[in-house]
């Protein structure tokens, strides 16, 4: 475990840097984070940020797959907005677990 | 549940306004309770034999419902491109394994009616049931992904999921010169996870053994981050496959097939060009799951991983692929289940709560070529890890260990599925994880 800090709140985060904790999230710390992946945060991303957020919430595991089919974006769309690893680079800005394959 | 009111008012009639013996044997067959399977596959034949052992005949029926024929020893597909088996080595009649005393449907089911505990045949015909398992498995899906069934389909495009994929393989290889040969699995999750990995290093063998490999350029392509899902055993496999000189490109996701250029394309719009493409097509549970309403959207059945019922019915439950559960989709998995679903099945029968609880269990020989073998065994929240695999009288196996012995495991499994796991008799194996002989690593 690490700590880090955005937006003048420490947070506790793994060692590839997701959060262990997702109620600390707010929308200024993933601002924060994107900056330093490099990413400029716009209204698209916080939207499939949020999505993702909901999702876990619900206990259901998140794929490519499913977020390219819930209406917010499709699969490319996805790609375009977090290039190299999109759900794994979201999920990291959303402040929630990595996403792990269960088989 | 509806069917316990109806036995109920049905001893009702029997016992105080109906009391003479005709009434009785009339009530006698409708008082019967019934047991529906649907998919007669592994984990369906599996269930069949494990239950007619146990019930009584003159109080359950028990019928099991399947479309197809023939039985497929599925884990022997993998070796039938390199012409190890052929496919009479992988086929045998369903009703073989059925034992006496269960009803044999061949049908289509066009759906489940699951709110009045009713199935809908093809030929319009109904079967009523107390307690259904769901066992239709899953199926590969190659028309999900755009130009995967296109010209070059099973002329330069194979899949090994199916006996036809495979048996074409065979063919292409054996007259094949050489060029870049890759595999790429389009998505998760699929049929047994290690088998792609299988896949490429047969090939190597094959190849080698052939005198081309250097005219042979292997890749594996995957969507996961590295070769395998699970860190510990994706070291061990990336090892091995660099060993072998066998390209990794992890997190690609398939987009589609372009036929011009033969080559895979990601969302991202990276190719990777192929001579020859070993797909492992998108898979979903089977259509009769979207029919019915039962399944999330890839079409398998939400199901509480630990007592294998049904997220939304008390009398169903769910064996084997068919169901939504974070493990392998695999016969190995289906038969620890089995055990699990048993014992539940017969807790739900006699009132009492759900006790047994399975763990995700998993355990894969992983074929490696030049008669190795490595072995996992893992579950739910225990990622497969090094040691010893314990297995009286033949073992110990090694786990992640590429040797003589796992190679032997895994050709003797053959013979232990068709006489002893389909038959629903009892192997050396918990059906929960065990622990012992795994080395904890940091």
């Amino acid at each position: 475990m690490a700590e880090k800090n955005y937006a003048g709140k420490t947070v506790e985060v793994t060692e590839d840097g997701y959060f262990t904790n997702p109620a600390d999230w707010n929308e200024e710390i993933a601002k924060e984070m994107a900056t330093e992946a490099g990413i400029e945060l716009t209204d698209k991303h916080l939207e499939v940020l949020n999505y993702l957020r909901k999702q876990f919430e619900t206990g259901e595991a998140l794929t490519i797959r499913k977020v390219g089919k819930s209406g917010v974006v499709d699969i490319k769309g996805l790609y375009q907005l977090f290039p190299g690893g999109p759900l794994k680079i979201s999920s990291k800005l959303a402040g929630i677990p990595k996403p792990t394959s269960c088989v | 549940m509806i069917i316990v009111t109806r036995h109920f008012s049905a001893r009702m009639l029997r016992g105080s306004i109906f009391a003479s013996e005709i009434f009785i044997d009339i009530l006698n067959p409708v008082t019967m309770k019934r047991i529906l399977i649907l998919g007669a596959g592994t984990a369906g034949t599996m269930m069949a034999n494990k239950l007619r052992k146990s019930l009584d005949r003159d109080e359950w029926e028990i019928t099991i419902v399947d479309k197809h024929r023939t039985h497929y020893y599925q884990p022997g597909f993998l070796f039938i491109p390199f012409g190890i088996y052929n496919k009479q080595d992988v086929i045998k009649p369903k009703a073989d394994f059925i034992p006496p005393g269960v009803k044999v449907v061949f049908s289509e089911v066009d759906k489940v009616e699951a709110e009045e505990n009713k199935v809908h045949l093809a030929d319009g015909s109904v079967l009523l049931y107390d307690y259904l398992i769901i066992a239709t498995g899953t199926e590969t899906r190659p028309d999900e992904t755009p130009g995967l069934t296109d010209k070059l389909w099973r002329k330069e495009i194979f899949d090994f999921y199916t006996v036809e994929g495979a048996v074409e393989l065979q063919k292409f290889f054996k007259q094949w010169e050489g060029g870049k040969l890759v595999l790429a699995i389009t998505e998760l999750p699929y049929k047994c996870p290690v088998a792609p990995i299988e896949f490429v290093c047969l090939a190597d063998a094959y190849f080698t053994e052939k005198g081309i490999r250097d005219k042979v350029d292997i890749t594996f392509v995957t969507p996961l981050a590295g070769a395998f899902t699970k860190p510990i055993a994706t070291k061990m496999l990336s090892e091995l496959l660099a060993e072998k000189n066998i390209k990794v490109v992890p997190d690609f996701y398939i987009e589609k097939v372009d036929n011009e250029k033969k080559a895979i394309v990601s969302y991202d719009e990276q190719e990777i060009p192929f001579d020859v493409l070993t797909i492992v097509p998108m898979n979903m549970g089977n259509s009769v799951i979207e029919r019915s309403g039962l399944g999330d959207d890839m079409n398998y059945v939400p199901t509480d991983k630990h007592t294998l019922r049904s997220e939304k019915y008390e009398n169903i439950f769910v064996l084997g692929d068919a169901a939504n559960l974070p493990t392998s989709k695999a016969g190995s998995v289906a038969h620890f289940a089995a055990d699990i679903l048993f014992e539940n099945l017969m807790s739900a029968i006699e009132g009492r709560p759900l006790m047994a609880k399975f763990d995700g269990h998993a355990n894969c020989y992983i074929e490696t070529g030049f008669g190795k073998g490595a072995l996992i065994d893992f579950n739910y929240d225990t990622e497969p890890l090094p040691g010893t695999f314990p297995l009286p009288g033949i073992g110990p196996f090694g786990l992640l260990k590429n040797t003589k012995i796992n190679h032997y495991g895994k050709v003797m499994f053959r013979w232990m599925y068709w006489h002893i796991l389909l038959r629903g008799k009892e192997l050396p194996i918990d059906p929960l994880m065990t622990m012992a002989g795994k080395k904890m690593i940091k």
